[in-house]
């Protein structure tokens, strides 16, 4: 049986769990190291990255995500994505580098600048239109050649993929339906070989 | 492309769960706190426990010192405005703040009239002491709600009294007949939408914070277990003597709220908290929890 993980060291992880048992999954809070053995994928979600980086390393979480993202699955959304990407452009957070993308933090500005927008997210080679809650946002400044992108607005990438994992600028987990969470499913389930 | 709506309003709101928000009134303060692991700052001329001492009146924070503090953290800022005072909002609002704080911490402007907060773009957080006083904020366009406790107290009996009263209400609500719910509306002074809509989550509609009093480790871990999804800390980290210590410390308290080795762990060596104040030592015209209705 399939249990997802959750890290919830801080931020919007109810808003996850709630997403994932719609579709009939176990969820598993992460908030020590040990919680990882049973999990099957972990997202990592929207918050403050800056508190999410310095508790990571205070857990003793840091080495351990990064082990387990070498044989399953991340999601990042938002903060989330920032710490999962090679370079976070502010020294103030120290990032997991687990997929090779730049991204630069609250680049659309501040809350007044928060958003909703239609997107178009292109899975399994077919598309469907959701609507993206961008809070405090990150962007993608550039990414690498590995890089996948699944999803943009006005030509800027909002989600990505990386072999087994993937991260997107905005909340799927704040939106009405859930496709976001069953392709990360379908990708726990059917890991891509790296 | 949409700005400003009440789902990006609440949505701000849910990335601040599980995190600490921390008053501060400099830009130093501020710098120490998000290296504490702070979730958001409240920038404020004077902390509570300074406005009870000296008195006067408390208003909005100048400009200049709000602009100093968005320049130095990068996580949200929020400021107080004055309960009914829509003009500090309408300020507040064009100084891009993250979330306004419509506080009786500082002096009412409005003895009758709450702000409406549906007209503007940016969220707003209000303090209650029970479910109707909760309702009618939410009704009026707040994105989040907290105990009001007693702010410079020192002392977490009022944000406990607070938060156990709206989770009883909120019990109470999930075992009414739908019947029931027009009466249970007047009674509680609250929108009858919101009062069946309550009925049916069994939770508020928006994130329920903690405030007013929070000064150790073990008093966040407190409101947490009752049911509060974040804390607000005011005099308890500044009025200290160990500021950046006790900060990171109640924020380790939030994320392991459940786990008493954990407490005991993060409160291991922290020194002096703040003094605090009995309730017996306020008299009641000077309770700022009684401002606003």
């Amino acid at each position: 049986m399939t249990v997802v993980g959750i890290l919830s060291l801080q931020g919007a992880f109810e808003k996850h769990r709630i997403a994932i048992e719609q579709l009939g999954i176990s969820v598993c809070y992460v908030r020590y190291p040990a919680d990882l053995d049973g999990c099957d994928g972990l997202i990592i979600p929207g918050g403050e990255s800056t508190t999410m980086s310095k508790l990571l390393d205070e857990s003793g979480l840091r080495p351990a995500v990064l082990d387990f993202a070498k044989k399953k699955s991340v999601l990042g959304t938002c903060a989330g994505m920032i710490l999962m990407a090679t370079d976070a452009t502010d020294k103030k957070v120290i990032p997991l580098g687990l997929i090779n993308i730049k991204v630069s933090r609250n680049a659309y500005g501040r809350q007044i600048d928060s958003f909703t927008t239609s997107l178009e997210l292109s899975m399994n080679g077919s598309s469907v239109t959701t609507r993206g809650v961008f809070i405090r946002a990150p962007r993608i400044l550039s990414m690498g050649r590995e890089v996948e992108v699944l999803a943009r607005v006005k030509d800027e990438p909002v989600m990505v993929k990386q072999e087994r994992h993937m991260a997107c600028t905005f909340h799927p987990e704040l939106s009405s339906n859930n496709y976001v969470h069953q392709y990360f499913l379908d990708l726990i389930q059917k890991p891509v070989l790296a | 492309m949409e700005k400003g709506s009440f789902e990006v309003k609440v949505g701000l709101a849910e990335m601040l769960k599980g995190g600490v928000i921390m008053d501060v009134t400099t830009a130093e303060q501020a710098v120490i706190a998000e290296e504490a692991g702070a979730a958001a700052v409240m920038a404020l001329e004077r902390i509570p426990a300074d406005i009870r001492e000296h008195g006067g009146i408390a208003r909005m924070s100048q400009p200049a010192m709000i602009k100093e503090i968005q320049d130095k953290v990068s996580i949200p800022v929020m400021a107080k405005c004055r309960i009914g005072h829509f003009a500090e909002a309408q300020i507040l609002e064009t100084l891009d703040i993250d979330f306004i704080d419509e506080s009786e911490v500082l002096t009412p402007a409005d003895e009758a009239n709450h702000i409406n907060k549906q007209a503007f773009k940016v969220p707003f957080v209000c303090g209650c002491r029970n479910l109707g006083e909760a309702l009618r904020r939410i009704g009026e366009g707040a994105a989040m709600i907290r105990t009001k406790g007693e702010a410079g107290s020192g002392n977490i009996v009022e944000a406990v009294r607070h938060m156990r009263m709206v989770q009883s209400q909120l019990k109470e609500l999930t075992v009414l007949e739908e019947e029931e719910l027009m009466a249970k509306a007047k009674e509680l002074g609250a929108p009858y939408s919101l009062v069946k809509q309550v009925a049916k989550l069994g939770k508020l509609p928006v994130p329920n914070f903690a405030a007013g009093g929070i000064a150790t480790p073990a008093d966040a871990s407190l409101m947490m277990q009752l049911g509060a999804e974040s804390v607000f800390v005011g005099s308890g980290i500044f009025k200290s003597e160990d500021p950046a210590a006790r900060g990171e410390a109640i924020v380790a308290a939030v994320t392991y709220y459940d786990d008493p080795e954990k407490l005991a762990e993060v409160s291991y060596g922290l020194q002096e908290a703040m003094k605090g104040l009995d309730m017996s030592e306020i008299p009641e015209g000077q309770r700022m929890q009684e401002r606003g209705w």
